[in-house]
Order: C-alpha cells, then structure tokens, then sequence
C-alpha cells in the first residue's frame, strides 16, 4: 500500500502541531518518522488513524484521497497501529486478545476459537512472529506483548503498520528481536511507519527517514547519515551524543554495599550478596538487562526495600535499615527509574513536586507549616536553572513531557547538597536534546565531588558516562570492568557468560563496532 | 501527546524562561462554563436535582396524577396541577430552611429567623461530619465510618456529660476532648488496620459502624448508662455544665465547632506539611515513599483526625442539639456525612457550603412534609440525585453541551480513586 500525506496541518488552539507535513510511505518500505518529544509526531500519526481530524491537507490511499472518520475506517483501509502502550486485556490468551472486536461465531453460537487460533498460528508463522497462542497475555514479557499487538494489526489486513516509539520499552535483545521482525514484515510487502527519536535504531533499519521538528518536515537524511548529523537536524542545533567529561578524580569511600541479598517474599533470590564500593567524585555505573536485580540494590540503597541480609554503609555509618527519609537527610539524592510511578505526584504542580522530599525542612516550612512563597521561589528559581518547558511551576507535573518531568526530578535532587546520588534509568524515555542535558548535570554533580551511582540498561549510556562499570545478572555482579571495555564484552557479561569468557570471547566477535558515539553496540 | 502539546511550542536556542498565562477574568469565567469547571459543573448539578425533584413532586401530587389520567384531553390541567404542587413543595422548602415571609404578615407566627436556624443547626453536624470524609479522603481513604465514629464520640462526650459533674467550662471542655478521644481512637483503628494489615477502610469502617451501633444499644440496657427509673433505652439528661452554650434561637454552638474546625481542616490541607504529605499519600503513595514520607504513619494520622472530626458530630448532637443520649444519636448524619463531602469534593470550603445546602434540605424537608402534601423524602431523593450528577461529569456536559474539561473529570477520578486506594 502507498499512503501519502498531503500538506496536513494540525491546530490545537494557538499551536500549530503539525505545519503542512508531507510525507510519502512506499510499499513495503519502513519509513521512520524522527523527531523530539512534542516535535508533533504522533499527532500526525493520530490525524492518519483518524482519532483528530486534519484543519487542512489530505490523506492519499494509493493514489486516491481518503477521509477516516475514525480508527474504524483506518483500519478497514489497512491502517494498523502499534501504540506506546498496548491495549492488551493481561487475563486473556494470546488468541482471545487477537480475536477481540472480531469475533466469529460456529454454527453452535460459540466463539470460533479454534479457527481464531489457526489464525494466529498462520499469521505468526509467516512472519516469523513467535507467539505462545495460549499463553495469558500477563504471563508475557513486554517484547512478546508487543509481538501480540503486531499480529493483532495483521490479521486486520494491516497492509501499514505505525509503530509507535516501539523500542522504548523493550530490552536491547528485544529490540535486536523486533527489528528482525520489522524486516520480515518489510520483505512480505508490509509498509511501516516507524516513530522514534533512537538514533542508532533509525540508522539501522530505516529505508527512509523524514525529520520533525516543531511541526514541521525539516528534512529527509539518507539512513547513512551520521548520527549527529541527524541529531542536530532533530534538535535544531549540534547537539553533543557524548557527554565531554575529564578522568575523575576518586577521593574517600563514601558508600560501601557489603554481601548484600534481598530475597522476595515469595523466596526469589533478587539481589545475590552483591558487594561494591562507590568513592566521591566518580559514577559507578550498573549495567544490566532490566530485571537483573538493579532496581532492588538502588531501593535497598534508600531504605524502600530492608535487605535480607548485608550491609550498606554510608560514609562509614551503617545506614541499613534506616528509613527512606533518614537516608535522604544523610545526603542522599535518588532519581527513581520509573519517574510518574515513584519520582513525581503527577496531579501535584511542578512547585510542590520540586519540594517533595523537603517539604518539612527550611526554608519550605517553619513549626508545622509551609511557606509558600519560598517554595515557589524555589519553583522559579529550579524551573530556570533546568530549563523546564512549562506553562507555569503550578502547572500538574504530569501534563509535563518526560523529559521535563525527568527535570524536575533531577532538579529537586540535585538542589539538595549531596553526598551520594543515586540515578536509575535517568533518560529512559527522553529525546536527544534532554538526554544531553541530564548527562551533562551528572558529571556535573561528580565534578563536584559527590559520589554517583549510575544504573542504566543503555550501554550506551553506561559507556559514555561510567568512571567503573559492573554488569549485574541474575542478581549477581557478573563482573567488574573500566570504563572502554568494548561494549560486545559489556554485552556478554549482560548476557551471562562470566568475567573471563566474556573477555576471551569478545575479541573474536564481529557483531557490532562497540562504538559509544554513534551509539551501534549490542 | 495532547499533553505535551499544551506547553507551546518549544524553544530551540535560548532557553526562554517560562510565560505565564494569565487570561482575562471574563475569559476565565467563560471557558470556566465552556470546560465546565467543577463549580458550574456542581451548580448544573443542583439545577439538575430541583428539577428532577420537580418530576418527584408531580408524581406524588393525587391531583396531578388524576390529572395525568386524561392527559390527552385536557393536558393543560395536568402542568397547571404539577405546577401548583411544585411551587408549593419548593415555597415550602424555601420557608422552612431561608426565610418564612409568613412570619412577615402574622404576629405570634413562626420568627424571622427560625427557619434559617434549623438550616444552621442541621448543617453544623453535616460539616463536621463532611469533614471527616473529605480529610481521609484526601489521603486517598475512603472513610464510611463516620456513623461509627460519631456514635464512639457521642458514647464518650455523652458518659462525661451525665455521669460527671464538673464545674462550669471545664467540665464542657472534658466531655468535647473525650467525644475527640472517642472518635478518634475509632478512626484510628481503621488507620491501624490499613497500615500494618493493608486492610480496606471500607469494609473495616463499614464493620465498626455495626459495632458501634450495637455497642451503644447495649449500654443503654446497663444500669450505669440507662436514665434511673426509665424504662426507655436513654441516659439522663446532660449536664446543664457540659451542654454547648446557645448562640441564638436554637443554635447551639456545635455551629462555631464546624466553622473552626473547617478553618483547621483549611489550614491542614493548604497550608501544613502534614496536609501536604497526607495529599501526596493519596495522590501517588509510591512516590511519596520514595521522597521518604511515612505512608503506613499517614495512613493513621489522618484517620485519627477524621475520627476526632466525627467525634466532634457526636459531641454536637449530643451536648448540643439532643442533650441526652439515645440510640438514634447518630440521627443519620453519619452517612449524610458522606454526601455532604461528596458534593464539596473533598475541599473543606465546597464541605462548608455542602453542608449549609443539605442543611437546608433537612430543615425545609419538615417544613414541606408537614405543609404540604408533598412527602418529605422528596429532598432525601434530591441529595444523593445531585451527588449522582456529579460523579459522573459527563452526563451534566452531555445536558448543557459542555465541551470536554481540559482537566479531566475530577469529580470521577477521585471517586475511582478513592475506591482503588
């Protein structure tokens, strides 16, 4: 199918989100669609699916105009859309999830599940999607999750697949898996629009890339582009992929993790006596595949999760089961991995948010009450110095884009004076242009001399930014390595070989340059 | 997307300090009508409820009803019958619960202001007790026990009003700190049990209402409690030393214990780092573990103030409205309570104003009962029918061709919300 987008303009209110965009979707090609958080990507995807209607321009279906008046007619016309977040009922198979909406009858009046599951089976065949048909959707990892969503589209007809920032939930094998299958679907003749702002991604598996940026096309760089010159066509400005830091200078042991385990309370060994020590003025970086046991040491580091067994001590006092406040009292910044689950109040404003954790402490209160006006000084002041985009610091910080959320949590971190701060994840789900800005205020804070632990599952964020790199999995430190460990090595230790034959086998690998700047390891 | 949008456009170079946008009031006002803010939203509601009421009105009336019969010959006899019963029931509303202009024409008829002081002795009770809710509601509980709460309130204001003599003051003083105590510990079990248990406040609430209720009958029956020489299920009077002082007419000054306490619960809320870790708690628990709030502390601290809010309607009805305690002490306000906090959305002034409505309803309800034909549980029909209309938004925006509000239906979520907790 050939789609073509004619001059669409898109106004909510005063803003132009979409200004007069063209874009041309060849048969069986994957066309990726890059821009910034907010650039109006996924407002144009919404005009194609027919949830906004176009102010102007038109939608061309092989040649001929269409109008959809909604996602029912997008699909009829071989419209199928992967959302950022699947519309998945977790208590239902496979087959029962695919089948939903469209549901055949047998002669009996029963629900053809047999043949619903036939189905299935047929479509995940030719496309080489693996899915379990019977398997409860819940049971699923998010990658397989998302294998549904696909197959879902598919066997709607779905001649054009939008995927919506399809990687940004899934691991770095499930993503190697889903590009595999996005080419699958391109050789079957299968068109795909493809939304990102992962440079390395688009780099690889694009046939043709078209660049937004405030609403508008500006541009369309060859796949061979370098990525900062994408980049910079994407923010509007060169824009540094690497964060410039000098070697650091480690001084005194500020936090000691000694044999540290956490088994869950239905007796999964989460954290297996993991031992490490971070010293001021260096990043000690996490690597891992999500899921590996990280989240649960940077919550046992905080007080949020009491350890089963080990000690933490925080220069030199064992902090261990203190509580999450007198933890952060001792000098502790944390910004959690999931920042609208446990970093923001999302129905709180920016003002309050950028207070959470101080609330109770001057200048914010005095004898039991807040002082507003400090707070929103203080609101003022951060909202500049971390250039949060916000109507107002009494907007909700949940109508915030994620980076600026991501912001405002830093902001309120880093606003105390530390000793130890803790980031998990911090640009998960964050454009190029926030990225760069919150790698710059971590080494920032290291210069400072405060100690940081860094986990992250981006190697390449790992690599740009660790001073010491260690590899948890499976609950265990697989190994320990400095920083310019290629990142293949890095990948094995993700992956479980162990220290010594992720050593030995790196330098006969050829799979990936291992290069942090343009970001193609694993 | 749409909420990334609502920021503007984003700057490229300079890193431009944030506008603030301050539309005109009229602007304001209008798209406060266009997006339907919660206070048209509410006010559409009340609209909603007269008439619904209305229609109530008119089918109980007999001659409208005969009326309806030969609707199709003479349809005007049945609007003009529906019409007379109508204004009749909401004159009769009015003139029981604002302002009898009777009272205008007629020496030795009812005084000026005796309606508007029923309103106010109704409503003090209802504030008190729409407090309760809203403040653990706040906190993300739903509190249903205020019926328990304020019978555990009343049973222990009322024992230190009968049984001790204290002097003059102090004794008023000890009898409203144990009524404080009563409820207090009642709402703090509930907090207890969620905290160390993770059991729900609504089913735990619900269960200690019964037992308070049942609690309070069986000390009636003891020789301790019972009125010497009665054979009816009630304590001897109160003390005239712990009664709550008149303020005027029949108002007695629960009235200035609700004011002041809205006031608190104001100040609690807006103004105190407790109020805001306790509406961090409810708004996102995870996120307020992780900045170190205590949430299991939380949890409790503020079921006990809603206990001691509810303890206060106990000390109300008993040291002031009723002055003896019976087994009906809680005089159904217990669950009014609810509503009342329902329809002031959680917000001390909206439980305020919420509570001088349903007041009103309570005192005009008589009124229209024993004037008119019509029965009074019309109004007890109007107050859950208004709540109705507003937990579910979008039906007042579908009547008035609201457009959708740009924040959500925060009636709806918080309802949801609060059952999730």
């Amino acid at each position: 199918m050939k789609l073509e987008l004619r001059a669409i303009t898109k106004r909510f209110g005063s803003l132009t989100a979409n200004d007069a965009v063209d874009l041309v979707v060849e048969p069986g090609e994957i066309h990726a669609l890059l821009g910034e958080n907010g650039a109006g990507k996924s407002t144009l995807m919404n005009v194609l699916y027919g949830l906004y209607q176009p102010d102007e321009g038109q939608i061309l279906i092989d040649d001929k105009p269409t109008t959809f008046a909604g996602p029912g007619d997008a699909m009829a016309a071989g419209i199928g859309m992967v959302h950022q977040h699947f519309m998945l009922i977790p208590v239902f198979t496979v087959t029962e999830n695919v089948m939903l909406g469209h549901e055949q009858i047998n002669p009996l009046g029963f629900l053809a599940r047999r043949r619903a599951r036939r189905g299935v089976a047929e479509i995940s065949r030719r496309y080489g999607l693996d899915v379990p048909p019977d398997a409860l959707v819940g049971d699923l990892p998010v990658g397989v999750q998302q294998r549904v969503e696909i197959l879902k589209a598919l066997s709607r007809d779905a001649e054009l697949l939008v995927l919506d920032e399809p990687t940004a939930v899934l691991t770095p094998q499930e993503t190697q898996e889903l590009i595999t299958v996005m080419r699958a679907l391109r050789d079957g003749g299968t068109s795909i629009v493809f939304i990102s702002h992962k440079l390395h991604e688009v780099r690889e598996i694009a046939d043709r890339i078209t660049v937004i940026r405030r609403g508008k096309v500006v541009g369309s760089p060859e796949p061979s582009a370098s990525s900062g010159d994408l980049a910079a066509l994407m923010v509007g400005r060169p824009v540094q992929l690497v964060v410039d830091k000098t070697p650091a200078s480690p001084a005194e042991t500020v936090l000691e993790v000694r044999e540290l385990s956490i088994i869950s309370p239905q007796g999964v060994v989460l954290v297996d006596s993991v031992s490490f020590d971070v010293h001021a003025g260096e990043i000690y970086a996490i690597a891992g595949v999500q899921g590996n046991g990280q989240t649960e040491v940077t919550e046992a580091l905080v007080g949020l999760v009491i350890p089963t067994s080990g000690e933490i001590v925080i220069e030199g006092r064992r902090v261990t089961t203190l509580t999450t406040d007198e933890v952060l009292e001792l000098g502790v910044g944390y910004v959690p991995e999931d920042r609208l689950h446990d970093g923001l109040v999302g129905s709180f404003s920016v003002a309050e948010n950028l207070v959470l954790d101080m609330y109770d402490k001057p200048p914010f209160a005095s004898r039991g009450s807040l002082n507003l006006d400090e707070i929103d000084r203080n609101a003022d002041l951060r909202v500049q110095e971390f250039d949060v985009r916000t109507p107002s610091a009494q907007a909700s910080a949940g109508t915030l884009s994620g980076g600026n959320q991501q912001k405002v949590v830093l902001a309120r971190e880093l606003s105390r004076p530390l000793k130890l701060l803790i980031v998990a994840q911090p640009t998960r789900g964050l454009d190029v242009g926030s990225m760069e800005f919150v790698h710059r205020r971590i080494v920032e804070e290291r210069d400072k001399g405060t100690a940081v632990v860094l986990v992250s599952t981006e190697l390449d964020e790992v690599l740009g930014l660790a001073d010491r790199i260690a590899v948890m999995y499976r609950g265990k430190i697989a190994g320990e390595v400095p920083p310019g460990t290629p990142a293949e090595q890095i990948g094995l230790l993700m992956a479980g070989s162990s220290a010594q034959d992720a050593a030995a086998d790196a330098p006969t690998s050829d799979t990936g340059t291992g290069n942090p700047e343009t970001g193609e390891a694993v | 997307m749409t909420a990334t949008l609502a920021k503007g456009p984003p700057a490229d170079d300079s890193p431009t300090p944030p506008e603030r946008i301050n539309p005109p009031w009229w602007r304001r006002a209008l798209d406060g009508y266009l997006y339907g803010n919660q206070f048209v939203v509410t006010l559409l509601s009340f609209l909603c409820a007269l008439v619904f009421g209305a229609f109530l009105i008119a089918l109980a009336d007999q001659p409208t009803r005969s009326a309806l019969g030969y609707f199709f010959q003479a349809p005007s006899d049945t609007f003009s019958r529906a019409w007379t019963a109508i204004s009749a029931g909401y004159s009769a509303l009015f003139r029981g619960s604002i302002f009898n202009t009777d009272s205008l024409y007629s020496n030795g008829g009812v005084p000026l202001f005796d309606p508007l002081s029923n309103t106010l002795v109704n409503a003090a009770p209802l504030i008190l007790g729409g407090l309760a809710v809203a403040v653990a509601f706040r906190a993300g509980l739903f509190n249903i026990g205020v019926q328990g709460q304020l019978i555990m309130g009343a049973i222990c204001a009322g024992y230190v009003g009968f049984k001790w003599h204290l002097p003059a003051g102090i004794h008023l003083i000890v009898a409203l700190l144990a009524g404080i105590l009563g409820g207090a510990i009642w709402g703090g079990i509930v907090g207890l049990l969620k905290a160390k248990t993770g059991a729900h406040e609504v089913i735990t609430t619900i269960m200690l209402n019964y037992v308070a209720f049942y609690f309070l009958g069986y000390l009636l029956t003891l020789k301790g409690f019972q009125a010497p020489n009665s054979t009816e299920a009630t304590t001897s009077p109160i003390d005239s030393t712990a009664r709550l002082p008149n303020l005027f007419q029949h108002v007695h000054s629960g009235l200035i214990i609700a004011v002041v306490a809205a006031v608190g619960c104001w100040w609690l809320l807006s103004r105190s780092t407790l109020g805001f870790s306790i509406k961090a708690i409810g708004q996102n628990p995870f996120a307020a573990r992780t900045a170190g709030m205590k949430v299991e502390r939380g949890y409790i601290t503020v079921m006990i103030i809603a206990g001691a809010l509810a303890g206060l309607v106990g000390c109300s009805q008993v040291l002031g409205t009723r002055q003896v305690l019976t087994q009906d002490v809680d005089a159904g306000f217990g669950f009014d309570a609810i509503t009342v906090a329902l329809l002031g959305r959680g917000s001390p002034i909206g439980t305020v104003l919420a509570g001088l409505l349903f007041g009103a309803f309570r005192a005009g309800g008589v009124t229209m009962g024993a004037q008119t034909t019509t029965p009074p549980d019309v109004v007890s029909v109007m107050e859950p029918v208004m709540v109705l209309f507003i937990a579910a938004p979008a039906l007042i925006r579908g009547i008035f061709r609201l457009r959708a509000s740009q924040g959500g239906g925060g009636g709806a979520a918080a309802l949801a919300k609060g059952w999730n907790g």
